[in-house]
């Protein structure tokens, strides 16, 4: 790769600063447009590392501990936000005066995991059971909480954070972090990009709490306790931070608990304590039991920099025509062999391939393939295009064409076989990919069992793009080849109101029984059906033609659930 | 992980067996027709059950949409030995014919089962022949499930005709169907001679075919083929 030959010239360029009339000569290449541009790239990003982490050399005069500037976002209501933002998009939305809370599994049952303003205001408190606060407020309407979700939610918006400034980071569960150091100007300074950050996330329906701070902590006790938008420069930050209760030490709630116990209420006290008496108290404790490793980090005394992860890699190809064109066949074989050996470099499978084209007349028109298993093969993604780019309507041509892979997994190489063939399973996944492009992905399924007595619940199908479920033992009792979806009501001849049927009519043939086994009976699940379900009796029959049916009965003559009981024909034995 | 299948044999190939008369024997993979004697009858699907192996590997289960209404869906819970199913669920018969082509060419299947209802015209001798020959190059057997159909021309290599028949007593109650019983009539064949036999499944799920039903004991359906 060109651009890390050139890494080190550069570096030897900045370190050797008195021969740097002999050094010049060495890089001649710096003429070259992509290759100075990337060069620069990589040196900022080197220098922004050495000004958070590492301690600057000693002929300078020493860094500022003050001198950077962090925002925090906390987000408190993310988990609520995003239910009602879901309910409103598909098409639900929920009233303003319905009491909503979304809960969590607790050690004693369901706990509030976040509420909606007309249950704030009617008295529920996060973290009490459900039980306690629907005996409160009977009319609770309670959700289960989707938390795997909201933290892929904050991951997402930390990516898109991005937007202000480049170092962006997690923060706990509801908090995002960003270095904004010499990024605030672009927008018109601090408070205007605070407005602006908190209209952004308001149009998406997010509410956030924000604050600028020369430090972490300290941005993020005025992003949780402190007023609206605040910024804390460095001089006054002893001052701003003595009236905070210590819980905005960012400490664990047992902690904060024993240090109101010893009449420590305020950041303030804490700071008056002596050094050294709570350095005796909390020496060996973790960080996030240590008042006064937190109280440093607040004040600078402790570096705390901002960990950005990487942006995760975009594997797009494109290809600029001179001249628009209207069939993209030809262009597809080397696009996806340039996205594959991307993919392959990155180590890298593509779970999802979007071809986009990019239209004279300014529309864009997109198509996109999904795979069971990441894969980075071009024929097989190739495949998975046919027939499918006459849908596309290219009007008067295109001009530029992209391939992206838009999701995707880590796909470990793999030794390939000694007879040419690929494995089972891959074969398998590629088959599934073929007929889900032309059918669906949910035309396509496995059997997901359920475990469940009711039989057409125990059957479930789910798409074979996810990977197989576990095998259930199969029932005690036989049953059918075939289930009718749904079962087919029949009339039926008995000698007795609970006794086994003699003869049907089924599609308007009548059967004769002559024999039966059963009955087999099958309670309704109490806590899936509702209160008027009935039980049904099974019966395995054989009719005078010797085809053999699954008969029930649903309901008792006297059960109360209803009128006469009725019979339906539900499955199809061998 | 199970080996590699062998690879796929040239159309030369299959050829050049054919006229030395080896390669090819009853029990080679090769597409099978069964034709439901009733379109409700669950008989055809338990018998071609008996020929199917689980440890061949995954069967690909394709039905158009007629099948799965009339017929109903299979039930996994159902199924005399534990198979690993794919089921792919299309609209029209031209659908299932091109999933059966496309599973045909995967050699790590067990079989491909495709319901078909009725007598579609895609469903002619060339289509029949392009997946027998499929089936043969890959060894992956191909079954068509055919209900409330003709037997039209085809190049299916075997063609049965199923109903079911009374079911032999249960030991432990006599007033309840016991192991069922089928008649299976093999009306076209191409290795052996067509017949006529009262089939069930053994202990292990396996076929067997017990007993020729006499030629006077069914004498239009001979009469017509």
């Amino acid at each position: 790769m060109r651009h890390e030959d050139k890494l080190p010239v550069l570096l030897q360029t900045v370190q050797s600063a008195p021969h740097r009339n002999a050094a010049q000569p060495v890089a001649p290449a710096w003429r070259a447009g992509t290759g100075v541009e990337a060069t620069r790239q990589q040196g900022r990003g080197q220098a922004c590392v050495a000004a958070g982490a590492v301690a600057p050399p000693a002929e300078e005069t020493p860094r500022d501990p003050l001198a950077r500037r962090i925002a925090a976002l906390h987000l408190p209501t993310l988990a609520m936000d995003r239910y009602l933002r879901h309910c409103d998009r598909t098409g639900a939305p929920v009233p303003q005066d319905l009491p909503l809370a979304l809960a969590v599994d607790g050690p004693h049952g369901p706990v509030l995991h976040a509420t909606n303003r007309a249950a704030r205001l009617a008295g529920m408190r996060l973290g009490e059971r459900v039980v306690d606060m629907r005996a409160l407020c009977p009319e609770l309407q309670v959700e289960f909480a989707d938390t795997a979700g909201d933290r892929a939610m904050l991951a997402r918006l930390m990516l898109w954070c991005r937007r202000w400034c480049p170092w962006t980071a997690l923060d706990g569960d509801t908090g995002l972090v960003m270095d904004t150091t010499g990024s605030d100007h672009l927008w018109g300074g601090e408070a205007a990009m605070l407005r602006d950050i908190e209209e952004k996330f308001s149009l998406m329906g997010l509410s956030c709490d924000l604050a600028i701070a020369p430090t972490h902590g300290a941005a993020w006790a005025l992003s949780r306790h402190g007023g609206l938008r605040e910024t804390c420069q460095g001089p006054e930050l002893a001052q701003r931070m003595a009236p905070l209760p210590v819980a905005a030490l960012r400490l664990t709630p047992d902690t904060v608990l024993l240090l109101q116990r010893l009449g420590l209420k305020t950041v303030g006290d804490l700071a008056a304590v002596p050094r050294r008496a709570l350095a005796r108290r909390f020496a060996r404790a973790a960080l996030p039991q240590n008042p006064l490793m937190r109280l440093d980090q607040m004040m600078g005394r402790l570096a705390e920099p901002v960990q950005s992860p990487d942006d995760p890699p975009r594997f797009a190809v494109q290809s600029r025509l001179p001249e628009p064109v209207v069939d993209p066949e030809p262009l597809l074989p080397e696009l996806a062999r340039e996205l594959c050996a991307g993919l392959a470099a990155e180590g890298m499978g593509a779970r999802r391939v979007t071809l986009t084209l990019y239209r004279t007349d300014g529309e864009v028109a997109a198509l996109s393939v999904t795979t069971a298993r990441a894969s980075r093969a071009a024929d097989h993604l190739l495949r998975l295009f046919e027939g499918r780019l006459e849908r596309l309507d290219p009007g008067f041509g295109f001009d530029l064409v992209t391939l992206e892979a838009s999701v995707v997994e880590q796909l470990d190489m793999v030794q390939t076989r000694i007879d040419g063939h690929v494995d089972q399973d891959t074969e398998l996944a590629r088959l599934i990919d073929r007929l889900s492009a032309r059918f669906g992905a949910e035309r396509i399924t496995r059997p997901a069992p359920k475990d469940s007595l009711i039989p057409e619940r125990r059957e479930r199908w789910q798409s074979a793009m996810v990977p197989a479920a576990e095998a259930l033992a199969p029932p005690r009792s036989p049953r059918p080849l075939r289930l009718l979806d749904p079962p087919e009501e029949i009339r039926v001849l008995y000698a007795v109101p609970d006794g086994p049927p003699v003869q049907f009519v089924w599609r308007r043939l009548t059967h004769k029984i002559t024999r039966f086994a059963g009955p087999e009976r099958i309670a309704p699940e109490w806590w899936a059906d509702r209160p008027t379900a009935r039980l049904r009796d099974y019966y395995r029959i054989e009719t005078q033609h010797g085809r053999r049916y699954w008969l029930f009965r649903e309901g008792l003559a006297d059960d109360g659930r209803g009128g006469a009981p009725r019979w339906f024909l539900h499955g199809v034995f061998a | 992980m199970r080996c590699a299948p062998p690879p796929a044999r040239t159309a030369a190939e299959l050829l050049s067996d054919r006229t030395r008369g080896t390669g090819e024997s009853p029990d080679s993979p090769t597409l099978t027709e069964i034709f439901a004697d009733t379109a409700s009858d669950g008989g055809p699907l338990g018998f071609m059950l008996t020929q199917i192996a689980p440890e061949d590997g995954p069967v690909l289960w394709i039905s158009d949409r007629l099948s799965r209404h009339e017929a109903g869906r299979l039930c996994i819970a159902g199924l005399p030995r534990p198979l690993e199913v794919i089921a792919v669920d299309v609209n029209r018969p031209i659908d299932v014919l091109w999933a059966m082509e496309q599973g045909l060419g995967c050699g790590v299947l067990g079989a491909v089962v495709g319901e078909v209802w009725g007598d579609p015209p895609q469903l002619d001798f060339t289509a029949t022949k392009r997946l027998a020959l499929r089936a043969e190059a890959h060894g992956v057997a191909a079954w068509l499930i055919r209900r409330a159909a003709h037997p039209n021309l085809s190049a299916a290599r075997k063609r049965w005709r199923l109903a079911s028949l009374a079911a032999l007593p249960d030991p432990d109650d006599h007033r309840a169907p016991g192991a069922p019983l089928w008649r299976a009539e093999l009306f076209r064949s191409r290795w052996g001679r067509p017949g006529d036999w009262v089939a069930r499944a053994t202990a292990q799920g396996g076929l067997h075919l017990d007993h020729r039903v006499e030629a006077d004991a069914a004498p239009s359906r001979a009469a017509e083929h």
